[in-house]
């Protein structure tokens, strides 16, 4: 239904230009086509909505006003505004002694996948990462951890077959670290829905037990509206540090991380990019940023403008 | 418990006109869509401007149940070849799981059934479907690591034939549908079971997972022109996503949603019902 939202925004900022000056009508007119590509882009609504008004605070301000070109002043405090709420401060990963970090994530978000390219990543830092596989539900998830933990070479702990305890895995788990070499431990968490408060309550403990220094949220890029209850449940329960975004290889929007970032306050730490255990980098938030605007070069649109 | 947003809209509002904002709202929490939320606000419109809160929410609900079929009878088995199910989708959505529990549909309706481990390529995914099969004394098929899951299903289909297996479920590997390669590698697979049975296959279902949001759609299109879908799998519907895109893809696209997956364990499966769902969503 909706063009890419650059062409929309050019349209519109072309309107805006045949304007001598910007008023606040022409203004809401404008945000209001923005606002419903933001949620096309599955945006949540409520964050949406204070984005925009953010944007229009600033677009009235004295400096758009006056300035020859507005226009191109207004798709640049959206794209700011966009960046500054994406990027946050993002800190690089806490790991001083013992490093323990916690991922979490609902089902299938690619959590094991994460954790074994995040020992990856750190392993070619020089770090001696440890896996250690705590999914005693998913059938299987041991031994999908323990062949990318050989493709990766760090060593893995697995648990028993059969074992449902997680606190008693989670002890076990720590036991082992102390005599296996390595300096970070990264324990991959079973997947599960935000709704399931056993399950929640199980993750809770764990924490407890743990005392992670990191626990990162593993985030579907495609994710809709329900990424604000997800990340608030998650939040209120663990107390993030960071989130993980997979699969944006794909062509979703990505405006999910738009809502957790909002809701958990804490920065996108790494970006997944592929199946593969490499495909895995830094997260650059302009990227995010000129994806969820569906326009990838902000700077030449700003010069067509 | 999902939340009855337009239960709790209607109880505040019943009494006066309808909020439009928050019937927007309601529409687009449940992931209908901007396109859908459109649609089916311009029908309330209609009703006039000022509408009340009630009639408003029997027209949304009118419209979603408008664009939903009514559910078909169940397929029966062909009488002298295997039906084949494709199952397909985008990584993580609930493929291998709902290949189990479709299965085990199969055996506990009384007949037979064969999955095949397609998935030759993520780690471990022989052995997840392996351990369902146990699980439910199922008989999985698989091949290697890396083999050709094409080859696989078409020696699969012989397997079943021989042995007169009414079904035989092919769980495939998750892949974008942005990516060519892995799409065409997908049309083979259906191609190459064509070889045996130019109908087949009977079924190729697209799992795609409820807490998905507008991408659901662009992941219907190209997966329905790569292989021609002729279901919808839609899973995790026991979390907070409502699933509210399959009502945009019957829309768009006419694809019905055939299965719902509420949860983990095998048998938290059914056969799509549109009445429930639509009071879930509403
Ligand atoms: N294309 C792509 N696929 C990914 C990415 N990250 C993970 N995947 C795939 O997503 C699927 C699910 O990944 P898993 O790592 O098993 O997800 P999980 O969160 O551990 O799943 P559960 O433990 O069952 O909850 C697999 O097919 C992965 O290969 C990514 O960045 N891009
Ligand atoms: N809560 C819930 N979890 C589900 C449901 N269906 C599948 N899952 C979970 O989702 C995760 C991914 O399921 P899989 O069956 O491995 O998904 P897949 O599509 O085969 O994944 P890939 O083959 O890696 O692309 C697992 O943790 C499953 O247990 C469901 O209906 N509800
Ligand atoms: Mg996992
Ligand atoms: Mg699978």
């Amino acid at each position: 239904m909706f063009s890419r939202l650059s062409d929309k925004l050019q349209d519109v900022f072309k309107d805006l230009r045949g304007h001598g000056r910007i008023s606040e009508k022409n203004i809401t007119d404008a945000l209001r086509d923005v606002r419903m590509a933001l949620l096309d882009a599955d945006v949540h609504f409520q964050v949406a909505k204070d984005f925009i008004a953010r944007v229009k605070d600033k677009a009235m301000g004295e400096e758009v006003l006056r300035s020859v070109t507005p226009g191109q002043q207004i798709v640049k405090i959206f794209h700011d505004e966009l960046t500054t709420l994406l990027g946050g401060d993002a800190a690089p990963l806490n790991l001083t002694k013992p490093a323990r970090i916690l991922v979490v994530g609902l089902n299938g978000a690619g959590k094991t996948t994460s954790s074994a390219k995040l020992a990856r990543l750190l392993k070619s830092q020089g770090r001696a990462p440890q896996l250690i596989a705590c999914d005693l539900h998913r059938p299987a998830a041991i031994a999908q951890l323990a062949t990318l933990a050989e493709q990766v070479g760090v060593p893995v702990y697995q648990p028993q077959a059969g074992e449902t305890d997680v606190l008693k895995v989670g002890r076990e788990a720590v036991a082992w670290c102390d005599q296996t070499p390595g300096d970070v431990q990264i324990y991959d968490t079973a997947g599960r829905q935000d709704l399931d408060e056993p399950l929640i309550e199980e993750l809770r403990r764990l924490k407890e037990f743990l005392q992670p220094q990191e626990i990162l949220i593993v985030c579907d890029a495609a994710t809709g509206q329900q990424a604000v209850n997800v990340a608030e449940k998650f939040h209120a329960a663990l107390g993030l540090t960071g989130i993980i975004l997979t699969k944006l290889d794909g062509d979703a929007r990505g405006g999910a991380a738009l809502s957790l970032r909002e809701v958990t306050k804490q920065p996108i730490k790494f970006a997944g990019v592929g199946e593969k255990i490499e495909q895995f980098e830094q997260f650059y938030p302009d990227r995010l940023a000129g994806r969820i605007l569906g326009m990838g070069d902000v700077v030449s649109l700003v010069e067509k403008a | 418990m999902p939340l009855k947003f337009l239960q709790k809209f209607v109880a505040q509002y019943s009494a006066g006109p309808a909020d439009w904002d928050a019937l927007e709202e309601a529409l687009l929490r449940a992931d209908l869509g901007v396109s859908m939320t459109t649609h089916i606000l311009e029908a309330v419109r209609k009703r006039g401007l000022d509408v009340n809160a009630q009639t408003a929410a029997e027209v949304c609900r009118e419209e979603i149940l408008k664009v939903l079929p009514p559910a078909g009878p169940p397929p029966m088995p062909l009488p002298d070849r295997p039906s084949v199910v494709l199952v397909v989708g985008v990584n993580g959505t609930g493929k291998t799981t709902s290949s189990a529990k479709l299965a085990r549909w199969f055996t506990s309706g009384g007949f037979g059934c064969l999955l095949v481990a397609a998935d030759t390529f993520r780690a471990a995914a022989i052995e997840q479907l392996e351990a369902w099969g146990k699980r439910l004394d199922i008989e999985v098929l698989k091949g290697q690591y890396g083999g050709d899951s094409a080859a696989l299903c078409f020696d699969a289909w012989n397997s079943a034939h021989r042995r007169k297996i009414p079904y035989l479920i092919c769980d495939t590997a998750g892949r974008l549908h942005t990516k060519s390669n892995l799409m065409q590698e997908l049309s083979k697979v259906k191609r190459t079971i064509g070889k045996h049975d130019p109908t087949a296959p009977r079924e190729c279902l697209l799992v795609v997972d409820a807490t998905t949001g507008s991408n659901a759609i662009v992941q219907a299109k190209e997966f329905h022109e790569a292989v021609g879908l002729t279901g919808i799998i839609l899973t995790k519907l026991d979390g907070s996503g409502k699933g509210g895109a399959a009502v945009a893809i019957q829309h768009e696209l006419g694809i019905p949603t055939r299965f719902i997956g509420t949860g983990e364990k095998p048998e938290d499966f059914a056969a799509f019902d549109r009445d429930t769902f639509v009071n879930t969503i509403l």
